[in-house]
C-alpha cells in the first residue's frame, strides 16, 4: 500500500509475511508461558511436577530458545522479508517458494529442537543447545534465507541499499558463522543423536561465549536494530536522524561485538589476556550502542507529540530506551570487579530480561501492531486502547521483573561473600537460597503481567484481522515516511 | 568514497561484514590454541571413566549446568566454600565444558568426595528430605537402569576429538562401566587404567547398574584429579617440571 505512486503495484510476497507474523506472535506465548512456568518453579519446586520431561533443567532451554530463535527469530524473518522487498522495490528473490522453504523449515528447526530438549537430547551449550542433526537443518535454511534475502538486494531497483538491510545482512551472515563455528561436534552414530564438540575445556568455554555474546549481539541487536531502523521513521514520518551516524553505528557495533564474549568467563581459567580484551572491547561497545539509540529516538524530532497519541509507536521508542538502559547496564557489569559480584547470580538474569523484554519484545510488538493492519488490508487496528493497555501491563511486568532480580542477584552476590566477626563464611549457600524466594515471586508477577499483554495482543491482532467495524481509531495508518528509502 | 561503494555493491557489503566480525574472534580465539600455557601441565587429570562419562551425558541431558558451575574463581570466599580455583587443565578432557553461568544451587567443580554416596542418592531422588529449603527438582526417575550399549562407540568418538583413551580403554569399556558400579567386582584393571576412580554400588540397589550410579560416581570425581597438596602453579619459567 505504500509502494511508488506510479507504475503497476509490485507484487510483493507478502503471504510468507503473513506466516511468519502469525508464527512469531505464537511463539512468543508460547516463550512467554514456558518462561512464566519455570520462574515459578524456581519459587515453588513442587511445579516440577516429579516428571522428567518438566523439570526446570529440561524446560529452561524450551523457554530460551522459544523466546531467542522461535518469537525473535520469526519477528526477523518477517520484518526482514517486508523489508527487503519493499526498500529494494521489487518482490522476493526466489518468489513464493523459497519463502515456503525457508518459512517451513525454520518452524521444523523449532519444533525439532524443543521436542529434544524436552526428552533430554541437548549439546549442553547455552542457547546452542540443539544436537547435531538439528544444527544441520538450521544451516540448510539458513542458507536459503540468505539466498532469498541477498538474492532480493541484488535484484533490487534502487541504487542504495537501505541502512536497515546492512543490520539484517549482518545478521545473516554472522549467525551464520557463529552456528557453524560453535557446532562443530563429532556424533556417536549417524543414528544417534548423541555428539561430542570438537573442542573441550577452556577452548571449547570461549568458543561457546563467541557465539553466546554474539547471538546476543548479532541475532538480538543487529538484527533488531534493522527493525528500528525501518519501523521507527516509517511509523514516525521522520527520516531517519543521521545518515552518518547510522554509518559509524553500523560499523563500530558489528566491529567491536564480536570481542565481547569474554565477558561471560571474567576469573575463570581462561587466560587474563582474554578476559581483559573482553572487558576493554565491551566497555568500548557502550559508544556505537548509544549512538544507535541516538539516532532511533532523535528520530522523532518534531514528532514527539506521536508518543502520546500512539501506543505503536510509543512501544519502539520505549524498546530503543530499554536499548540504551541495558547497552549501559552491560558494559558496566563486564567489568571484571563489577562481574566478580554479578557473575553467577540472579543480575544476569534481570539484565538479559531487561534486553529481551525491554528492548526485543517491544520492538517486536511495535513492528507487529504495525504490520498487520498493512499486511492483511485493513485500514487500522482493531483497537489501540488495547495496545495502550498491552504496553502498560508489559511495562508494569518488565519494572517488577528486571527490579526483583537486581535486588535478589545483588543480595545473593554479597551474602556468598559476606564474613561474620570471627572470620567466618557468614551464610550457607542453602541461606541464600532461600532469601531468594520473595524475589522469585515478584518475578513470577512480572512475567505474569507480561504474559496477559501479549495476549491482548493476539486477541486484538485476530480481530483487526477477522476486520469488521473499528472499536475506536484515534490513530491513521501512516502514510509513506518522507526521505525514507522506499 | 568508499562506502558509497559499500553500500551499492552488495557481495562488497557482505565481504565488508565478514572481514570486521572475523578480526575480533580470530585474536582471541586462535592464540588458545597456540600458547601452551593456557592449559597449565598438571598430573592426575584423566579420562572419565565409562561409568563416569555416562553419568557426565546424563548431567549435561538433565541441564544441570543451568544451576551448577563448574569452576571456582580464585577469591577467598569461593576458595573456602569450594576448595581450590579450577584450573584449565581440569576440564581439559571435558567435551563439552561444563562451566556454567548461574549458580541457582552451588558450584560443583569439586563436589568430588564432599558428600556420601548415600546422601547423593537422597538428594537426587528427593531434595528437600536432605536439605529443607532447596528448589531443585526431584530426580527420582534416575533409578531406573542405565541404558548404554555403546559406550566403546562413546570414546572412540571422544578419541576422535582429542582425548587420549587408549585401545585398551576401549575394548575394556562395556566390562569398566558394569564393573565400576558392582560391588566386589574385579576393579584391578578399572584402577589402572582409571586411577582413583570412586568403585561400588552407589544407588543403593546392587542388582542393577542404573542411571544414578552413573551420575553419582561422575559427582564423585569431580575435582577430585589433581593432588592440591603437591600441586604448585607452573607457570612459564618452568612448564616442563611435570608431564
Amino acid at each position: 500500500m505504500d509502494q511508488a505512486m506510479i507504475g503497476p503495484p509490485i507484487p510483493y510476497e507478502e503471504e510468507v509475511v503473513r506466516k511468519l507474523v502469525i508464527a512469531c506472535v505464537f511463539w512468543g506465548v508460547v516463550a512467554f508461558a514456558a518462561g512464566l512456568f519455570i520462574a515459578l518453579q524456581l519459587a515453588f519446586p513442587v511445579l516440577n511436577l516429579g516428571l522428567e520431561w518438566t523439570t526446570f533443567g529440561r524446560l529452561r532451554p524450551v523457554h530460551t530458545s522459544a523466546a531467542i530463535f522461535a518469537f525473535g527469530g520469526n519477528a526477523l524473518l518477517a520484518t526482514s522479508f517486508h523489508v527487503v522487498q519493499r526498500t529494494c522495490r521489487t518482490p522476493l528473490f526466489g518468489g513464493r517458494a523459497l519463502a515456503d522453504f525457508v518459512f517451513w523449515g525454520y518452524q521444523l528447526f523449532i519444533v525439532l529442537a524443543a521436542s529434544g530438549y524436552v526428552m533430554g537430547i541437548t549439546e549442553g551449550r547455552e542457547y546452542a543447545e540443539p544436537e547435531w542433526y538439528v544444527d544441520l537443518w538450521l544451516t540448510i535454511v539458513w542458507v536459503a534465507y540468505l539466498v532469498a534475502f541477498l538474492g532480493t538486494i541484488m535484484k533490487r531497483r534502487e541504487p542504495h541499499i537501505y541502512v536497515a538491510n546492512w543490520f539484517y545482512l549482518a545478521f545473516i551472515v554472522t549467525i551464520a558463522v557463529l552456528h557453524i563455528g560453535n557446532n562443530l561436534s563429532v556424533p556417536v552414530s549417524l543414528f544417534g543423536a548423541k555428539s561430542y564438540s570438537l573442542f573441550s575445556g577452556v577452548q571449547d568455554a570461549m568458543l561457546q561465549w563467541w557465539y553466546g555474546h554474539n547471538a546476543v549481539g548479532f541475532f538480538l541487536t543487529a538484527g533488531f536494530l534493522g527493525i528500528m531502523y525501518y519501523f521507527i521513521p516509517k511509523r514516525a514520518e521522520r527520516p531517519v536522524y543521521s545518515y552518518r551516524l547510522s554509518i559509524i553505528h553500523f560499523w563500530s557495533l558489528i566491529f567491536l561485538y564480536i570481542w565481547a564474549g569474554p565477558h561471560h568467563l571474567h576469573y575463570t581459567a581462561l587466560p587474563d589476556w582474554t578476559q581483559t580484551l573482553g572487558m576493554t572491547f565491551s566497555i568500548m561497545l557502550w559508544m556505537p550502542s548509544w549512538g544507535g539509540m541516538i539516532n532511533g529516538i532523535m528520530t522523532l524530532r518534531g514528532a514527539w507529540d506521536r508518543l502520546r497519541t500512539d501506543p505503536v509507536l510509543r512501544f519502539m521508542v520505549t524498546s530503543v530506551a530499554f536499548y540504551g538502559m541495558s547497552t549501559f547496564e552491560g558494559p558496566v557489569m563486564s567489568i571484571k570487579a563489577v562481574n566478580s559480584l554479578s557473575h553467577y547470580t540472579d543480575w544476569t538474569i534481570g539484565h538479559v530480561h531487561s534486553g529481551a523484554l525491554g528492548w526485543v519484545a517491544f520492538v517486536v510488538f511495535g513492528a507487529v501492531y504495525h504490520l498487520v493492519p498493512v499486511l492483511w488490508k485493513r485500514s487500522g487496528l482493531y483497537s489501540l486502547k488495547l495496545v495502550d493497555a498491552h504496553y502498560w501491563i508489559a511495562t508494569i511486568g518488565i519494572v517488577f521483573y528486571i527490579t526483583s532480580m537486581w535486588i535478589s542477584g545483588i543480595m545473593q552476590g554479597l551474602m556468598w561473600r559476606a564474613y561474620d566477626d570471627l572470620g567466618f563464611l557468614q551464610y550457607a549457600f542453602i541461606e541464600t537460597v532461600e532469601a531468594m524466594h520473595p524475589y522469585y515471586v515478584i518475578r513470577a508477577l512480572g512475567g505474569l503481567l507480561f504474559l496477559i499483554g501479549a495476549l491482548l495482543m493476539v486477541y486484538n491482532i485476530w480481530r483487526t484481522v477477522r476486520g469488521g467495524a473499528m472499536a475506536e481509531q484515534r490513530y491513521p495508518m501512516p502514510k509513506p515516511a518522507l526521505g525514507v528509502a522506499e | 568514497m568508499l562506502h558509497s561503494k559499500m553500500e551499492r555493491n552488495s557481495i562488497l557489503l557482505v565481504i565488508g561484514i565478514l572481514v570486521t566480525i572475523a578480526i575480533g574472534g580470530l585474536v582471541e580465539i586462535v592464540p588458545l590454541f597456540t600458547i601452551g600455557e593456557t592449559i597449565e601441565k598438571v598430573s592426575g587429570v584423566r579420562p572419565y571413566s565409562p561409568l563416569e562419562l555416562a553419568g557426565r551425558n546424563i548431567y549435561i541431558r538433565e541441564g544441570c549446568y543451568l544451576c551448577h558451575s563448574q569452576q571456582i574463581r580464585p577469591f577467598r570466599d569461593e576458595v573456602e566454600r569450594y576448595g581450590h580455583y579450577s584450573l584449565a587443565a581440569e576440564s581439559m578432557y571435558d567435551h563439552p565444558f561444563q562451566w556454567g553461568s548461574k549458580r541457582t544451587g552451588p558450584d560443583l567443580a569439586r563436589v568430588g568426595g564432599r558428600y556420601s554416596n548415600d546422601w547423593h542418592r537422597q538428594h537426587l531422588l528427593d531434595p528437600r528430605a536432605v536439605v529443607p529449603g532447596s528448589i531443585m527438582p526431584s530426580y527420582s526417575f534416575l533409578a531406573r537402569p542405565l541404558q548404554v550399549d555403546n559406550i566403546d562407540q562413546h570414546l572412540k568418538t571422544l578419541r576422535i576429538v582429542g582425548v587420549p583413551y587408549t585401545d585398551d580403554m576401549i575394548a575394556n569399556a562395556k566390562a569398566d562401566l558394569a564393573a565400576q558400579a558392582t560391588p566386589d567386582a574385579d576393579t584391578k584393571g578399572l584402577l589402572a587404567r582409571y586411577p582413583k576412580a570412586v568403585v561400588g554400588d552407589f544407588d543403593g540397589n546392587p542388582a542393577q547398574v542404573s542411571e544414578l550410579d552413573a551420575l553419582i560416581a561422575y559427582l564423585q570425581v569431580l575435582g577430585t584429579m589433581v593432588d592440591f597438596t603437591t600441586y604448585k602453579p607452573q607457570y612459564a619459567a618452568n612448564p616442563e617440571s611435570q608431564p
